[in-house]
């Protein structure tokens, strides 16, 4: 039997890692999408005050 | 160290350990009677938030189910039905699924609360107290009325959407949240009857057990009448409409119709044809408690429309 470097195991582990980072990448854009939102939600002449005082 | 220590490796768990602690199957009903109580709600609500609102509702779902896992592995090694759950199954730990699931909890709550109120998100707290505790804890090892109470975890939803949008509680709420509560006992209990269970010697209660089959058949039909009055009394108020009330009152009629002919059957016979109508029954609840839903939305986009309605 060759000793290959790469195990299943390893395989396993890429493929629990991929998965969390597209999860955070994923959260990440979504809160991102949410403060834009929000933001345009805002009365714009209440924050043009806010921004001169 | 003179000894070789060799690791098993074939028990590591695999992203979808993680997502199989989330119950994906139940989640799936989460996502969809919320998305309907949201959309239903008067007021619209923008895409980016209705989408944020579900999405959360059904993580905080999803997070009780992992603690739900993590509470009952010792049942769930018992029964044959769950003893594949990464818990019981040695992929994931009673640790690793309790810290899962009480953080993804706390990131659902804290997201749902900026993203809609503070309300709905105090709902949601609520639900999974009321699904980890009330009934994991407290209810499912101790009375067989244990899924007539816990079914109000899974009738908490539609309420947390509508309140996402209007901030609040209404009669219409209210109904949609009562007709998943009365429409739950019905659900389980034909299941019951033809998953014949370990239940007892995994020190579950269930009514089958406890009380006997021909008891549990006659509770079947009792909660299908109570049904009736909920789920038309939902049609006549502003979120129903003739086409609700015309599914409704089929739906009913046919769903009565099957508890009927549960309780006429023998024991025997049943068994006879491998529970064919208890098998039949149950499908057809899920049928139901869809058609419902959908027949609520369907009143919703037609009045965009400016028909449909009272």
């Amino acid at each position: 039997m060759p000793i290959t470097p790469e195990h299943e195991i390893h395989q396993r582990r890429f493929g629990r890692n991929l998965g969390l980072g597209l999860v955070l990448a994923s959260f990440v854009a979504l809160v991102f999408g949410l403060t834009v939102v929000k933001v345009k939600m805002l009365d714009p002449e209440i924050t043009a005050q806010e921004v001169v005082r | 160290m003179t000894d070789t220590s060799v690791i098993n490796h074939d028990n590591e768990a695999s992203f979808g350990d993680f997502v199989a602690l989330l119950k994906p199957r139940v989640m799936s009903l989460v996502v969809f009677t919320a998305l309907v109580g949201l959309l239903v709600a008067p007021a619209g609500v923008h895409p980016v938030i209705g989408f944020s609102a579900v999405l959360f509702i059904a993580l905080g779902a999803g997070a009780s189910g992992a603690l739900n896992m993590w509470y009952d592995a010792d049942i769930d090694r018992i029964m044959n039905r769950t003893k594949n759950r990464p818990i019981p199954a040695g992929k994931v730990t009673e640790g690793e699924a309790f810290g899962f699931g009480i953080a993804l909890s706390g990131i659902a709550v804290v997201m749902l609360a900026l993203a809609t109120n503070l309300f709905a998100a105090g709902l949601l707290a609520f639900t999974i107290f009321f699904y980890a505790v009330v009934y994991t804890m407290w209810l499912k090892r101790w009375t067989p009325q244990n899924i007539v109470i816990g079914g109000a975890a899974g009738a908490f939803p539609p309420m947390i959407g509508w309140a996402a949008v209007t901030g609040g509680v209404s009669v219409e709420s209210i109904l949609m949240f009562a007709l998943i509560f009365v429409w739950t006992p019905p659900h389980f209990w034909s299941l019951a009857l033809f998953m014949k269970e370990d239940y007892s010697s995994a020190g579950v209660p269930m009514l089958t057990v406890t009380h006997g089959r021909a008891k549990t058949r006659k509770h079947i039909l009792a909660y299908t009448i109570l049904l009736i009055p909920v789920s038309l009394g939902l049609g006549l108020t502003s979120i129903g409409g003739p086409v609700y009330l015309a599914a409704a009152a089929a739906m009913n009629l046919w769903f009565l119709k099957g508890a009927f002919a549960i309780l006429r059957r023998h024991e025997d016979t049943a068994a006879g044809d491998d529970y064919a109508t208890e098998r039949a029954f149950f499908r057809f609840s899920l049928i139901y408690l869809f058609l419902h839903f959908g027949a609520l939305l369907v009143e919703a986009s037609l009045r965009s429309f400016g028909l449909g309605g009272w």
